[in-house]
């Protein structure tokens, strides 16, 4: 189903770039939640012709995972360290989206020019991908709350995920689900080290954490 | 038994979590280190030659590093007995800003540790790319709460940069291997599986711009975990803030591990004839590192951080020597060996100092030779063996890759490489030397702490191997070596 395919490819770039414009943490983590279901949805949609066990299964743990399991996590440590926006980001939202926008032209130019060997799924898979990955490597750096520069990698990882959609069938599922785990288990993680964080300096601001480095003056 | 090289640690690792008893989980970890070097000697005997399926398979590269891991963990472990015993569990005092923490339970530490030690092999073992991946993330996930050992803000930042950069690095290395299997696609019909040996039999099909896409973020995803400038920023933090053990293992193993990640997809580049593309970015990373290490180590003030750079500068020597190629691919494979021998054995060392004087800061402390005459001179040994210092197995693989890339013609790169290793040898003598010398200030703790046998002997051990290793390298180990370079062309 084609049309479905790129129906979600449009939707998981335009939430990208809604992304960027977002300063309420809360509905960054539902836009990624939402992203979640999108992938989820995405992988059924790209296999429709051939529907395995393989491909079902995989569709269940993207959609529960990303699309419930990160935004129940980081629902709890936003609860827990008390913050509702990102107050000034290193670049502002306005700026954010003109870059988003830079961007996207950039993914689509870039992809016409990426020769790749079969024709994918669709023609909007490569640049989607890695519009989505730059966003998040994006929001990584310009944003000042760890929880956004979480919320960051997963979408990087969302990005990262696009492109292996269409490649699926070469690798066996014990390995795309360890890879699954392994985005689970370090958000998780990222999840307890933000706790600690508020629980430390009473904030999560990624770019005071600024006491390690060389020669302090 | 490959699988129980892998399932021996982690068992032991999710049984530590729940003994409450201290002197039983301690024992435990002895008991799954000393397993893990048995199981390891035995996959030296050629008769086992051990694989299971195409999963798990251990070639001569990856017995290399696995044989590192495994000595230095059961090295670390002994060390770690020793360690645990003496950190307090109370809520105390932390000597650079006096602020109140405790430590993490050592349950969980332990745990930690021999889940770090299980994802490292799995490391060593996987051929598929996309098992080495899920190992190499697990590697970072198990080892982010070592880090976080001491609870207080400093450790805590450390362990946020390193989970937030290693994550995203490594998150690359999948895109990565994504590319990889576009790559091997075009193989009209049935796309290559992803595994090294498979890849490299059938590498005059793969696509070669998808390939060296997919190379490119290798080095960028993986290097970012070994540590290579300029994407090394979380490594002096990580290191400086650990427990010495977990700096030991850190730098020793962990980042080997991540290095040969690299090497997989490298033997694959020159089997489809694009050696040189990865050959030269290799080169070009190394010097890099070299330049970062030789910049900050000169007068640095944290003596951990010191030993943090120094792995940066070695990490860069690895990567310039594998980049050079021919006989400096031994040399620099050789060199893993060495330095992980020696710099876990001067972060051990430093675990002593750190110990006695309560402070890392090179300007506190002073006459440790005097204090501490054992750890002192195995201080002043280690850093004579680390900046490539004669009779030292560093100087002897130090000089194999500066033969090797005179050999091949690269003088520009010998004279580099000569040049930063001057700057970082007088750089480190300046801040050691003041170190060991003198009298120390008063009011430093009692030297019973720091000369316990469980903290000497470990690093002892490993400097003895670093200076046997100097004077002749046993043929077994040559052969091995051999083996191992031979497919990095």
């Amino acid at each position: 189903m084609p049309a479905w395919v790129d129906a979600a490819l449009v939707l998981l770039a335009l939430t990208s770039l809604l992304l960027l414009g977002s300063s309420r943490l809360v509905a960054c983590v539902r836009i990624v939640a939402f992203q979640g279901l999108l992938l989820g949805g995405l992988t059924l949609a790209a296999h429709a012709h051939e529907l395995s066990l393989r491909t079902l299964l995989l569709a269940a743990g993207v959609t529960v995972l990303k699309g419930a399991g990160f935004p129940w996590l980081l629902g709890r440590v936003l609860r827990e360290a008390d913050v509702r926006r990102e107050v000034e980001p290193f670049v502002s939202y306005n700026a954010s989206l003109l870059i988003g926008a830079v961007v996207l032209a950039g993914s689509l130019w870039l992809s016409a020019r990426l020769p790749l060997p079969a024709p994918p799924i669709s023609m909007l898979m490569v640049p989607v991908s890695l519009f989505v990955t730059l966003a998040g490597l994006f929001l990584i750096v310009s944003r000042r709350k760890a929880l956004t520069q979480v919320l960051g990698y997963i979408v990087l990882e969302n990005g990262i995920y696009v492109f292996g959609v269409g490649l699926v069938e070469g690798t066996p599922m014990v390995l795309e689900m360890g890879v699954l785990l392994d985005v689970f288990v370090a958000v998780f993680v990222m999840g307890i080290a933000i706790f600690h964080i508020s629980r430390e300096f009473d904030h999560i601001d990624a770019d005071q954490l600024t006491a390690l480095r060389d020669w302090v003056s | 038994m490959i699988a129980a090289l892998v399932l021996v640690p982690a068992l032991a690792g999710a049984l530590a979590y729940f003994i409450q008893s201290d002197s039983a989980r301690r024992a435990l970890l002895l008991v799954a280190a000393t397993a893990h070097v048995v199981l390891t000697l035995l996959c030296w005997i050629p008769s086992l030659a051990p694989a299971a399926g195409d999963w798990l398979v251990l070639d001569a590269l990856g017995r290399l590093f696995l044989s590192i891991t495994a000595v230095l963990f059961l090295t670390a472990a002994i060390y770690s007995v020793g360690y645990l015993r003496r950190e307090s569990r109370a809520v105390r005092r932390d000597f650079e800003e006096g602020l109140l923490f405790s430590n993490a339970p050592e349950p969980t530490f332990t745990a930690c540790l021999l889940l770090f030690l299980a994802a490292m092999t799995l490391v060593t073992v996987s051929h598929r790319f996309g098992l080495l991946w899920v190992a190499i993330e697990a590697t970072t996930l198990a080892s982010a709460p070592l880090i976080y050992f001491h609870r207080h803000h400093r450790s805590l930042e450390a362990t946020w940069k390193y989970l937030l950069i290693c994550s995203v690095g490594i998150a690359l290395a999948l895109l990565g291997n994504f590319f990889l299997a576009v790559a091997a696609s075009d193989h009209g019909g049935m796309p290559i599986p992803l595994v090294v040996g498979d890849l490299v039999r059938g590498a005059s099909h793969l696509h070669v711009p998808w390939l060296k896409a997919a190379f490119a973020l290798f080095l960028v995803g993986y290097g970012t975990k070994m540590g290579l400038a300029p994407l090394h920023t979380w490594l002096p933090d990580a290191h400086s803030e650990a427990p010495s053990v977990a700096s030991a293992l850190l730098s020793g193993a962990l980042l080997n591990c991540a290095f040969l990640g690299i090497l997989r997809l490298q033997q694959v580049c020159v089997a489809a004839g694009q050696g040189p593309f990865g050959q030269n970015l290799l080169v070009a990373f190394g010097l890099l590192s070299m330049a970062v290490a030789a910049v900050f180590i000169p007068r640095q003030a944290d003596f951990k951080r010191m030993l943090a750079y120094s792995s940066v500068e070695h990490m860069g020597i690895l990567a310039l020597g594998v980049g050079v190629g021919g006989a400096a691919s031994f040399g620099a494979l050789l060199h893993a060996v060495n330095h992980s021998l020696t710099k876990a054995m001067l972060f051990l060392v430093a675990g002593n100092i750190l110990t006695f004087y309560r402070s890392k800061s090179t300007g506190d402390v002073r006459g440790v030779l005097h204090a501490l005459p054992v750890s002192g001179g195995l201080w002043l040994l280690g850093f004579l063996a680390i900046t490539g210092s004669p009779p030292f197995g560093p100087f002897l693989s130090e000089l194999t890759i500066l033969k090797g890339a005179l050999d091949l013609g690269r003088g520009g790169v010998a004279l580099a490489y000569l040049f930063f290793l001057a700057v970082i040898f007088v750089g480190m003598a300046d801040v050691v030397l003041r170190m060991a010398q003198g009298l120390p200030e008063t009011g430093a703790a009692e030297p019973t702490a720091g000369e316990s046998l469980l903290a000497i002997l470990p690093p002892a051990a490993l400097a003895t191997l670093v200076l046997l290793l100097g004077l002749y390298v046993p043929p077994f180990l040559r052969s091995a070596i051999q083996a191992a370079a031979g497919g990095l062309g």
